[in-house]
């Protein structure tokens, strides 16, 4: 049985529930294909970080646009995907961390963006009256926040299928190819799906489509390691990170502590397992408690992890394909694509839908990884491999 | 009301709870010797503050969560009661703990 | 890094078996425990037991006390106090003893954690002075306590056997509400192989309720639509039996509807389980052996299925057994013998699992009713999620913080799996469960912080004395 449909979406994180959402909206019939279940990998475990802060100066514009639908989320998907109002702020510890971000605040300046702002050490304990005596000051965006992941992504898929969108959950789709103008996936069961467009958010299982594409990819699996913590006193109302070392730490409306950062565990993407690695994870219970005294008194409920698609150079693949036509992608977001859902998602729609998009995305083609357009990210670019 | 059989052939131990002396034998779990003193309530739940108390005592149920000489979350069935240990509620939210 | 050849989690009968045949087959064997005395729940405390006690608790306990002092005298490394927070995919052993957590690792593992009680989800049953009957029995085996005004509700030979202890030591229940309809009565007796073993056991169970009513318990039979009631604490239970309502009051309220197994450290392992309609629980998918479908690693007692005793004694040796045969070594016929003797052991099953099925009620609890105790989640509020779409439990658990508590599943996992399953119009798939992680329990940051598992050698594994 074939379904012919405007779109077919291979992936059911938040990057394919968004698009498909947003698709949608255009009036474009669309089929989300997921090989598990939506939200499975890292679109439902990740720290949930709602941030533009220490982002890679491409990804910027995404960020903002993306946070123009967070602040209105509700609207958008009918939830408000616990969405809490935060800053976040990321901590330098000493001297030579506090000239980084401030060379980092007058470059973000400089090309014309206001949100990140540089906090002394007393400003930086009017936000975090808790932190540790050895901090000096940090970098901040203050109108940011945090949510739910998994609520999130489920809300997009939600509002999605009330807009007529399809899912097809436990179908992994095997293999992608051209018939006369449409594209074909067919699924490991058997079933194929027929669109006049496809689009790419396989997460960590990108390459799966890209090399199908001829535009092989190098996406790695990783697993990045989170820890919750029992309800604590508060003591924290801002998203933090630190400057030199991984670190996300942030406190729930329930208490309990997230702790993150993207120190990595063990990803297995065949069998879809991820394990954690504790000689690593306990780096990040003491850079926690080194930051925050008071997190010595806390205690480990759950560790967990997941997988995630990590470029080598730290961004996303984002665009169209350099090889077929109709066919795009949106991947790689590299431990820090929660934030950006949103837009991304209404990003491809717009370029699936129109042919173009006002919002620059060149940085992220596909072709910097084929042979001589490949090139290298350099430090100018102000990216910090940073967990949400 | 909880009462022992047999020859009590235990050492008799006394630790505190919340500032209250407590009558316990070698041996007993703090929970069993809470129990033992009719002290049920031994938290407020996370999330209501409901009363709660020892339920399974093995370990399993995490209801009879507890501070122990300084150390939160402990679980009172799992511990031995030994002489002037400190036990106290521990408040795991910012609500009012039902007595 | 220390390195075993057989690593045993649990010193009930089945970690203790399996303890002594593999050392007694010359294979380096550590047992990790999380209590101070081995035992496990069953024989909980039997090592130092009064004769008085031994005579309350009954002849099955006591023979308890020479499997525990046979395990002392094994050979093999045994670690009370020691809890089990994780174990790797490459049967790494992360454990906390003493406030410092350690690593070992080992060539084999053998999962004997036993069983946890069935959760029994209904109106009021987190009020304090509520318990289970298994914690009644831990307050007796453990601390000779019994308490004077109490009521056992629910299903299972456990009532029966507490009620003939209490009796034996002078007291008794205030009374004991059963909630096995009597139509089961007859429907069990038809899975009734009528062997040795089966008639020895019908009579101990029959002696048991005889002896309830000859103290003149009372005893109600058929009971729904129980609550328990009470302002902060648990003050009576109402319920209809035999047409009538009837509200009782007591200071102890005990619950029980069987045990099933505790499956944190086979989920864990990503081990394969299977749902069991007949037995309404989660089991691990296991061969003949008792190997589990990640190699080397063997499950045994309840934890493998719910057996008793006996049948857990056979399994811990018949794993090591096949550990031993699997290194070389000539078992001769003793794994065929123990084949034998466990089927034998296992004819009583299917009547007690017809017999003690758990009550409608606790499998599909109302709305209204906490299942998840730690996050107080409702079945409604699982159910309202079932109904917009969320397709089951790990993603409840990701909406709702079901399962994420400190108990991570224990108490509601079971239940929730079967609301959503019953919701969706089918019985759970074995794949069905909350997806555990590690620390399998709580686990303080610090000692994280402080953790230095590559470095752990035997001297900071065995610590303290193994003797209390």
């Amino acid at each position: 049985m074939t379904e012919v449909v405007d779109l077919v979406v291979i992936g059911g994180g938040i990057h394919g529930c968004s698009a498909a959402l947003h698709a949608a909206m255009r009036g474009l019939s669309v089929i989300v294909i997921e090989k598990d279940s939506v939200a499975r990998h890292a679109s439902g475990v990740n720290a949930g970080g709602v941030r533009r802060l220490g982002r890679h100066f491409a990804e910027i514009p995404i960020s903002q646009r993306s946070m123009e639908l967070w602040n209105d989320i509700e609207a958008l998907v009918d939830d408000d995907c616990g969405f809490t109002r935060a800053p976040v702020i990321n901590v330098a510890e000493n001297e030579a961390e506090f000239e980084t971000v401030e060379n980092r605040a007058a470059k973000v300046r400089a090309l014309g963006y206001e949100h990140e702002v540089i906090l002394d050490q007393t400003q930086l304990r009017e936000y975090l009256p808790a932190v540790s005596h050895h901090c000096v000051g940090g970098i901040a965006t203050i109108d940011e926040g945090f949510a739910l992941p998994y609520q999130t992504t489920f809300a997009f898929q939600r509002k999605a299928r009330s807009l007529g969108v399809k899912f097809r959950e436990g179908q992994a789709a095997a293999r992608v190819w051209r018939q006369g103008p449409d594209w074909k996936v067919e699924c490991l069961d058997g079933e194929i799906f027929t669109g006049r467009f496809l689009l790419n958010c396989a997460g960590a299982w990108a390459d799966n489509v890209a090399s199908q594409l001829g535009e092989p990819v190098p996406v790695e699996a990783v697993a990045p390691m989170m820890i919750v913590t029992n309800p604590m006193p508060r003591f924290c109302d801002v998203v933090v990170g630190a400057t030199a070392r991984p670190l996300s730490l942030k406190q729930m409306r329930n208490g309990t502590v997230v702790i993150g950062g993207g120190r990595l565990g063990r990803a297995e993407p065949s069998t879809n397992a991820s394990e954690m690695l504790f000689e690593q994870l306990r780096l990040t219970a003491e850079t926690a408690i080194s930051m925050f005294p008071i997190m010595a008194s806390a205690t480990i409920i759950r560790t967990w992890s997941g997988i995630e698609g990590m470029m080598s150079d730290g961004i996303p693949v984002i665009g169209r394909s350099s090889t077929q036509e109709n066919a795009f992608h949106a991947f790689g977001f590299s431990t820090h694509g929660f934030q950006m859902g949103p837009g991304v998602g209404a990003i491809m729609a717009e370029l699936i839908a129109t042919g173009a998009t006002d919002v620059p995305i060149e940085p992220f083609s596909i072709t910097r990884f084929s042979g001589s357009h490949a090139r290298k990210n350099d430090a100018q670019n102000g990216s910090a491999l940073e967990m949400d | 009301m909880l009462t022992r059989i047999g020859a009590a052939d235990g050492t008799p131990i006394s630790f505190s709870f919340d500032g209250q002396p407590i009558a316990a034998v070698d041996g007993d779990s703090v929970a069993a010797a809470l129990l033992k003193a009719g002290q049920r309530v031994l938290r407020a739940s996370t999330v209501s503050g409901a009363p709660r108390g020892p339920f399974c005592m093995m370990g399993v149920c995490f209801e009879c969560l507890i501070e122990v000489d300084g150390v939160t979350n402990r679980q009172a069935c799992m511990v031995r009661a030994s002489s002037g240990m400190v036990v106290r509620r521990q408040d795991n939210t910012a609500g009012a703990l039902i007595a | 890094m220390t390195h075993y050849d057989v690593a045993v989690v649990g010193a009930g009968p089945a970690g203790m078996s399996a303890a002594i045949e593999s050392a007694r087959w010359g294979f380096s064997t550590v047992l990790f425990d999380e209590q101070a005395a081995p035992g496990g729940q069953i024989y909980r405390a039997v090592e130092h037991a009064s004769p008085q006690m031994l005579g309350v608790l009954g002849d099955d306990y006591a023979s308890g006390k020479s499997l525990v002092a046979e395990f002392r005298d094994s050979g093999a490394v045994y670690l009370p106090g020691a809890t089990v927070w994780n174990i790797g995919s490459e049967l790494q052993i992360n454990f906390s003893r003493l406030g410092t957590s350690s690593e070992v690792s080992a060539g084999s593992l053998i999962v004997a954690s036993g069983a946890v009680e069935r959760p029994t989800p209904m109106p009021g049953w987190t009020l304090p002075g509520v318990v289970t009957a298994g914690a009644c029995q831990i307050l007796l085996k453990a601390h000779g306590l019994i308490d004077d005004n109490v009521i056992f509700i629910g299903s299972g030979p456990l009532l029966w056997l507490i009620s003939s202890q209490m009796i034996v030591a002078g007291r008794k229940p205030t009374a004991i509400v059963e909630t096995v309809p009597l139509a089961r009565y007859g429907v069990a007796l038809r899975k009734l192989s009528l062997d040795l073993t089966a008639i020895k056991y019908l009579r101990k169970g029959a002696a048991m309720m005889w002896a309830a009513k000859r103290a003149g318990v009372p005893i109600y039979r058929d009971a729904r639509e129980i609550a328990i009631e009470g302002t902060g604490r648990a003050e009576a239970v109402s319920f209809h039996a035999n047409g009538q309502y009837h509200r009782l009051e007591a200071s102890l309220f005990a619950l029980h509807q069987g045990v099933v197994p505790n499956q944190q450290i086979t989920r864990l392992l990503q081990c394969e389980h299977e749902w069991n309609q007949h037995q309404r629980c989660f089991v691990p998918v296991l061969d003949s052996y008792g190997e589990e479908s990640v190699s080397n690693v063997f499950v045994v007692g309840d934890g493998a299925g719910i057996g008793g005793a006996k049948v857990a004694a056979l399994q811990g040796r018949r794993a090591a057994k096949r550990i031993a045969q699997r290194a070389g070594e000539e078992v001769g016929t003793e794994l065929a013998d123990l084949q034998t003797r466990l089927s034998r052991e296992m004819t009583i099953r299917p009547f007690l699992e017809t017999l003690y099925a758990p009550s409608a009620a606790v499998v599909a609890p109302a709305d209204t009713t906490t299942v998840c105790r730690c996050e107080e989640m409702t079945a409604g509020q699982i159910r309202q999620a079932v109904d917009i779409g969320v397709p089951g439990p790990n993603q409840v658990k990701s909406l709702l913080r079901s399962g994420m508590g400190p108990c991570q599943g224990r108490m509601c996992g079971l239940a929730v799996a079967e609301i959503i399953a019953q919701r969706q119009g089918g019985s759970p798939c074995g794949a069905d469960y909350y997806r555990i992680r590690p620390p399998l329990k709580p686990l303080p940051l610090s000692e994280l912080a402080s953790f230095n598992g590559a470095s752990t050698d035997s001297s900071q594994v065995q610590g303290a004395p193994s003797h209390d």
